[in-house]
């Protein structure tokens, strides 16, 4: 093997939801290197590392670092300016003041 | 392999464990990867040493290969947990590198083809413990590996021993690479088990 393969950013799921109740795979990230913007299931995800390692699919750029010790978990994420998650329809809406 | 060797330092292997703790020894010789692996040709391979006053010491590959060349055979021990006993390899020693550098900085930064920083102290890359490798079992260091060259600076984790080793950018004042902003230690000492920070 010459060449690392890399997964998908699905596999983030697991992980990401031992921090956060977010469903990351409907969210949309924007790269901050590129301006990309796009699904956070799109990201190449590196695996075979010290922590997993999440880049733009269009630049390569790292979005997303995670690493996971024994009793704590670091999320790096300034390489993503922005994450947009699907909420739920906001039952009542404020009239006007 | 599979012969335990003592190693260059001669330490008779008795007095001491062989692992560190927390460690298991491999045969194999796993690549890790934080990122698509750089392609670099020799025609346009450098190292270059920057200086916190700015000046710079630049090397070619033909002039690399034309330094004085070693062969340290070492244990690595990856954060990862496993460790490699009895490598070997060949290269150009930091103490060779460093040796026209006028420097009064105290740390160094690592960087790689392919964006990759770690940070050492620079007294780390001194006294015949670091070197840029570019030949490993006797062959040209594999690009899954770090190839052309990466950094070897076998008493402290292997993520210290940066792959793709492009350049040192030597600092008044630390500044924490890669995996040393993402909750790695900052010095990585195998032997004190410095795995993440606060350890
Ligand atoms: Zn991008």
């Amino acid at each position: 093997m010459t060449e690392m393969s890399y997964l998908d950013g699905n596999m983030l799921d697991g992980p990401m939801h031992e921090l956060f109740t977010v469903d990351l795979s409907t969210a949309m990230g924007r790269c901050e290197n590129c301006g990309m913007t796009g699904s956070m299931a799109s990201l190449h995800v590196y695996s075979h590392a010290p922590g997993l390692v999440g880049r733009c699919p269009s630049c390569e750029a790292v979005m997303v670092r995670l690493v996971r010790g024994p009793d704590r978990a670091w999320l790096d994420m300034r390489g993503t300016t922005y994450l947009q998650v699907p909420m739920p329809m906001e039952q009542t809406f404020p009239g006007p003041l | 392999m599979g012969i335990v060797s003592p190693g260059f330092q001669g330490r008779p292997r008795t007095q001491e464990p062989a692992l560190p703790p927390g460690q298991y020894l491999t045969e194999d010789f796993p690549v890790l990867s934080a990122g698509p692996t750089p392609r670099v040709s020799l025609d346009t391979w450098e190292f270059v040493i920057s200086a916190e006053n700015g000046s710079e010491h630049r090397w070619s590959w033909q002039e690399l290969m034309a330094l004085p060349q070693e062969t340290p055979m070492v244990d690595i021990h990856c954060v990862t947990r496993w460790s490699k006993l009895g490598t070997t390899w060949q290269g150009v020693s930091l103490d060779t590198l460093l040796a026209d550098v006028d420097t009064g900085a105290h740390f160094a930064l690592a960087h790689s083809y392919g964006g990759y920083t770690t940070n050492l102290p620079l007294d780390d890359l001194r006294g015949g413990r670091a070197w840029v490798v570019h030949t490993f079992d006797g062959a040209p260091l594999p690009a899954e590996h770090g190839g052309p060259a990466r950094m070897l600076v076998p008493h402290l984790y292997f993520w210290k021993s940066a792959k793709w080793v492009r350049g040192l950018r030597l600092k008044t004042m630390d500044e924490p690479g890669f995996w040393e902003t993402a909750g790695y230690h900052d010095y990585g000492d195998p032997w004190r088990e410095q795995r993440y920070q606060g350890d």
